[in-house]
């Protein structure tokens, strides 16, 4: 099995699909029905394909697992080389599964262009698979940025109201910063003479050059993740973007950033990330604390829980930076964890969009009289969002606080704030949705969850419980990478130079001393 | 007789001459037959030089081939010869059907190719005004139109004024080298590399990048795009956008590698200079175009300056950047153009942006075509758009021009917006009017062609890049 290259199936399974359904041709309605037959099933066996990796994976080992290798650019010595390790498998299977899951949220909603849609979906569904297993920065890039393209298309065909503001406001916040990594990457490859992630990784670069090259890269992963201040594309986009878009945005499309950082910032810029984990820091602090506090005020559904994934991300970012096994393991924990329960939460709110065709909080209340099961679902992601023990967004949260506490007592306590805080909203929505008496006449005939629904509901409920109760089988798998990913960074450190401002100025002027400098 | 070095020239100067007397004697309207003859003298000449010699020099000197000129006249000779099939049903439709036409072309082309094998400021000067004196006269070729006679005598006048300039700084270069012939001129640099070279070489220097800057349109030298773009015959248009760019680039790189490397500190501040003005004014300057050929005007100008930024090096990765880059540049423009002449409504020719509303509903493979073109400009990858940028930016780099990549990074960002909005008001806006059927066979395979490429472009780019490589390394062989 070994010989299969199972990362470039997964890859590019959904693109076949895509093209099965660029041929379907016919009545508008017969269309559309084979369209998201053909589309679901592409996106399901993409899943039960990628659950290879899950239990071909071995646990043991920290090194880059299922690689390919193929020339792509022979002349810059650029190569198509894809792998996955203890970091990367979770957030491939993260996207496998919250596919298929989208495509059947998305079965009834979505009315109109449906052809074009699921060939956008699956689109998406390569290139996150595929920047999740790029072993080569170009390689990457190219993933990276190619999820624009069906993106902005998803927001701006088949969003809201102001759908077009909001498509190109993530559309060039993005590839703004996007670019700048771009010239980062191609400095990094002129230094080091090669765009291959591992070889990057083990090379060593002049500290004064690391602090450009590391601003370069976190003006991308920033906007993508996105931290405050550059947050603010974010509420636009998920508001006006369709449920499943929603749902892939916050699920997959927020942990690039994290990955990023994970991936390059840490491991390639070791002291270079040291010196700026403070400033990472402080602005972790304030999404967490002013994001949350504007949650609270929010009047629309989806906004609340955009604000909260900007507060929920930003013990993603504290947690990364500490360098610890605790606040890494539990910086992806939390990553997973978030994808899978604020995924859930914009399926929540778009059950009730979908009925209602309004998103306000107002104009619901006492939905728990007519739709049980759904109050059930929604208490539980509810609880997940908070943090309860028991439920996947506990185990995260607490190992990103034992690993900021390590790294400074303060941080830790303002971050803790933000579960508080976040306890508030998430709560505060509750009641006013789902308890309470039922007032408004309109909702009388609401009905509760299809058989559909529940079918979406069903994985994420027992992978929010699993992950929350049983939490080692995940653990497991990222252990040994983490592990050895610190052992990198405090060698580093240990060798790491002075790092001042004059050093800083002197890369500037002197850009070729700089490279041979190492 | 394959053999000589300036097969495809002659025999492009002798067919067109017979053509044109086959066009004169012929009975009834011949430009369709004609057009396709030209096509066809078009393609021969391309196969001539595809399998013809690689290497040499003729008419004492004056003509060079090199594996440069080579891949540029490929190059040229498939925009030509493209752009002119895209004519075909315009010039039948709009009532322009004059078989002087695609002869004018044919010779604006037969121009371009003696300008890529320059050797010399006076075969670069021939050259030049050949292609030049066609274009004008094409560009005017709708004698009845106000706009396109006005495009015309626009172009004129400012060609002629940057032909002047280009003849005036040839003529200090022969001054303080003391030969124009560019061998010469790069021997005697290097005889008297010890001591700063003369000041009026450096004007004549300096003169002569500002007539080249005219013929690329790159900033501050691009007035008269905007206005003869729009002006222009579509067909016309886009063949200016194509093959006389691409040449007038090739003329650029040579010139400035081919006899003056030696001063490269020197032209190097002018081509950032131009580059960088080229990036910001393309950028902002279309955000508010209406006309989708004004706009297409200014893409190309900020198209140019990206080019530049390859060319700003003067190092071999960096003319193989320009070379890759005007290859996909090719492709995505042609195709682009592609689709502004088959924005027809009411058998009436429409060239507003706002005109493409709702393409995606009522021709979904035309917006899809357009929408990769689109997003190819904006520089996103896997598009070949992307590839073209990240070769000319490599160089760039590898020179240590960071202030000039981060600056093309940050404009091609701005740029992004108004390719998006063109995507925008294909896909999010509703459809008010529909655009005539059928498009013609020959529109549909040039944009379906166009679009394939540049979207696979990224599984079969190494070979190109070899290729553009191995051009490139021809070039500072010489």
């Amino acid at each position: 099995m070994n010989d299969l290259p199972i990362l470039s199936l997964v890859t590019f399974l959904p693109l076949v699909g895509a093209a099965f359904i660029l041929m379907i041709r016919g009545e508008p309605d017969i269309v559309a029905r084979n369209a998201r037959n053909v589309a679901l099933w592409t996106s399901v066996i993409t899943f039960a394909l990628s659950l290879v990796l899950w239990f071909g994976f071995d646990r043991h080992s920290a090194a880059f697992q299922f690689i390919e290798r193929i020339e792509w650019m022979p002349a810059f010595g650029i190569a198509y080389h894809m792998g996955v390790d203890g970091i990367s498998v979770m957030f491939v299977l993260l996207s496998t599964l919250l596919t298929p899951l989208c495509i059947l949220a998305s079965w009834d909603a979505i009315r109109v262009r449906v052809k074009e849609y699921m060939i956008a979906f699956l689109v998406l569904e390569t290139l996150m698979v595929g920047m999740f297993c790029a072993l080569d920065f170009i390689v990457f890039y190219v993933f990276f940025e190619g999820v624009l393209i069906p993106m902005f298309l998803i927001i701006g065909v088949w969003g809201g109201a102001r759908r077009v503001y909001a498509a190109f406001k993530f559309f060039l916040y993005t590839l703004l910063g996007s670019v700048l990594m771009l010239v980062a990457i191609l400095v990094m490859y002129f230094v080091a003479g090669t765009t291959d992630i591992p070889a990057l990784m083990n090379y060593g670069f002049a500290p004064s050059l690391q602090i450009w090259l590391w601003l370069a890269l976190f003006a991308s992963f920033a906007v993508k993740v996105p931290m405050w201040p550059v947050h603010t594309w974010l509420p636009d986009a998920h508001v006006e973007a369709p449920t499943a878009g929603s749902v892939i945005l916050a699920g997959v499309l927020l942990k690039m950033g994290a990955y990023g950082f994970l991936r390059f910032s840490i491991p390639i810029l070791p002291e270079a990330s040291a010196t700026f984990a403070p400033l990472v820091y402080t602005l972790s602090i304030v999404a967490v604390i002013y994001t949350s506090l504007v949650a609270l005020a929010q009047e629309d559904m989806k906004k609340l829980i955009a604000y909260s994934s900007i507060a929920h991300m930003g013990f993603v970012t504290a947690g990364i930076f500490t360098v610890t096994q605790q606040g890494l393991e539990g910086a992806i924990f939390q990553c997973l964890s978030h994808g899978i329960v604020s995924g859930a939460l914009f399926l929540c709110v778009g059950v009730i969009y979908d009925r209602m065709h309004t998103r306000e909080i107002a104009r619901y209340g006492g939905l728990v009289h007519r739709m049980p099961v759904y109050a059930a679902v929604f208490m539980l992601f509810t609880m997940a969002s908070v943090g309860l023990p028991g439920t996947s967004g506990f185990v995260g949260e607490f190992l990103v606080m034992i690993g900021t506490f390590q790294a400074d007592t303060w941080v830790a306590a303002l971050i803790t704030t933000g579960i508080i805080l976040g306890a508030a909203y998430m709560l505060w929505l509750y009641r006013r949705v789902i308890l309470g008496k039922m007032t408004r006449s309109d909702l009388m005939n609401i009905l509760d969850l299809s058989g559909r629904e529940k079918l979406v509901f069903a994985p994420l409920v027992v992978i929010v419980l699993w992950m929350g109760i049983y939490p080692v089988s995940f653990l497991e798998i990222m252990s040994p990478s983490v592990e050895q990913m610190i052992e990198r960074y405090q060698v580093a450190q240990d060798n790491a130079g002075d790092l001042s401002f004059a050093s800083l100025l002197q890369g500037v002027i002197d850009p070729v001393a700089l490279s041979s400098e190492e | 007789m394959l053999d000589t070095l300036a097969f495809p020239e002659v025999f492009l100067a002798i067919a067109g001459m017979a053509i044109l007397i086959y066009g004169v004697f012929r009975s009834g309207n011949p430009t369709r037959p004609v057009s396709w003859l030209v096509v066809l003298a078009l393609v021969v000449a391309l196969l001539a030089v595809w399998f013809g010699p690689e290497q040499g020099q003729a008419f004492g000197g004056m003509f060079v081939l090199d594996g440069f000129a080579v891949f540029l006249k490929i190059l040229v000779l498939l925009g030509s010869s493209l752009a002119i099939i895209l004519s075909l049903d315009y010039v039948d439709r709009e009532n322009m059907a004059r078989f002087e036409f695609p002869v004018l072309l044919l010779f604006a082309t037969l121009g371009m190719l003696v300008m890529l094998s320059a050797n010399d400021l006076i075969s670069l000067y021939v050259g030049f005004e050949l292609q030049s004196l066609a274009l004008y006269v094409v560009a005017a070729f709708r004698r009845d139109n106000i706009r396109s006679t006005e495009a015309g005598l626009k172009y004129f006048v400012l060609g002629a004024l940057s032909s002047g300039i280009l003849l005036y700084g040839a003529s200090m270069i022969y001054g303080f080298a003391g030969t124009t012939n560019f061998d010469g001129i790069a021997t005697a640099l290097i005889g008297n590399r010890v001591e700063q070279p003369s000041i009026g070489l450096i004007v004549g220097i300096v003169f002569l990048s500002a007539g080249l800057a005219f013929k690329v349109s790159a900033v501050p030298f691009h007035m008269w795009t905007p206005d003869v773009y729009e002006g222009a015959p579509t067909p016309v248009t886009a063949f200016f956008a194509v093959a006389p760019k691409i040449a007038a680039i090739g003329l650029f790189v040579r010139v400035l590698v081919d006899p003056f490397l030696g001063l490269v500190d020197q032209w190097q501040q002018i081509i950032i200079f131009i580059s960088i003005a080229s990036m910001v004014l393309g950028g902002f300057a279309a955000i508010n175009q209406a006309n989708i050929k004004r706009l297409m005007a200014y893409s190309s100008i900020s198209n140019i300056g990206y080019a530049l930024v390859g060319l700003a090096p003067g190092t071999e990765a960096g003319v193989r950047g320009v070379l890759l880059y005007m290859t996909i540049y090719l492709f995505m423009t042609l195709g682009t153009f592609a689709v502004i002449l088959c924005m027809r409504q009411k058998g009436r020719m429409v060239e507003g942006i706002d005109d493409l509303a709702g393409l995606s509903k009522t021709h979904p493979m035309m917006a899809a075509a357009m929408a990769i073109f689109m997003f190819s400009m904006a520089g996103i990858p896997p598009l070949a758009g992307f590839f073209g940028k990240l070769y000319v930016f490599l160089a760039a780099i590898e020179a240590g021009l960071y202030t000039l990549a981060v600056i093309g990074v940050v404009t091609s960002v701005v740029a992004a917006f108004y390719y998006l909005r063109i995507i925008k008001i294909m896909y999010f806006d509703e459809a008010t009017d529909s655009f005539d059927r059928p498009l013609g066979w020959e529109a549909s395979s040039i944009l379906g062609g166009s679009a394939l490429v540049i979207l696979l472009f990224f599984l079969f780019q190494a070979p190109l890049i070899d290729g553009a490589g191995a051009a490139a390394a021809s070039l500072f062989a010489g």
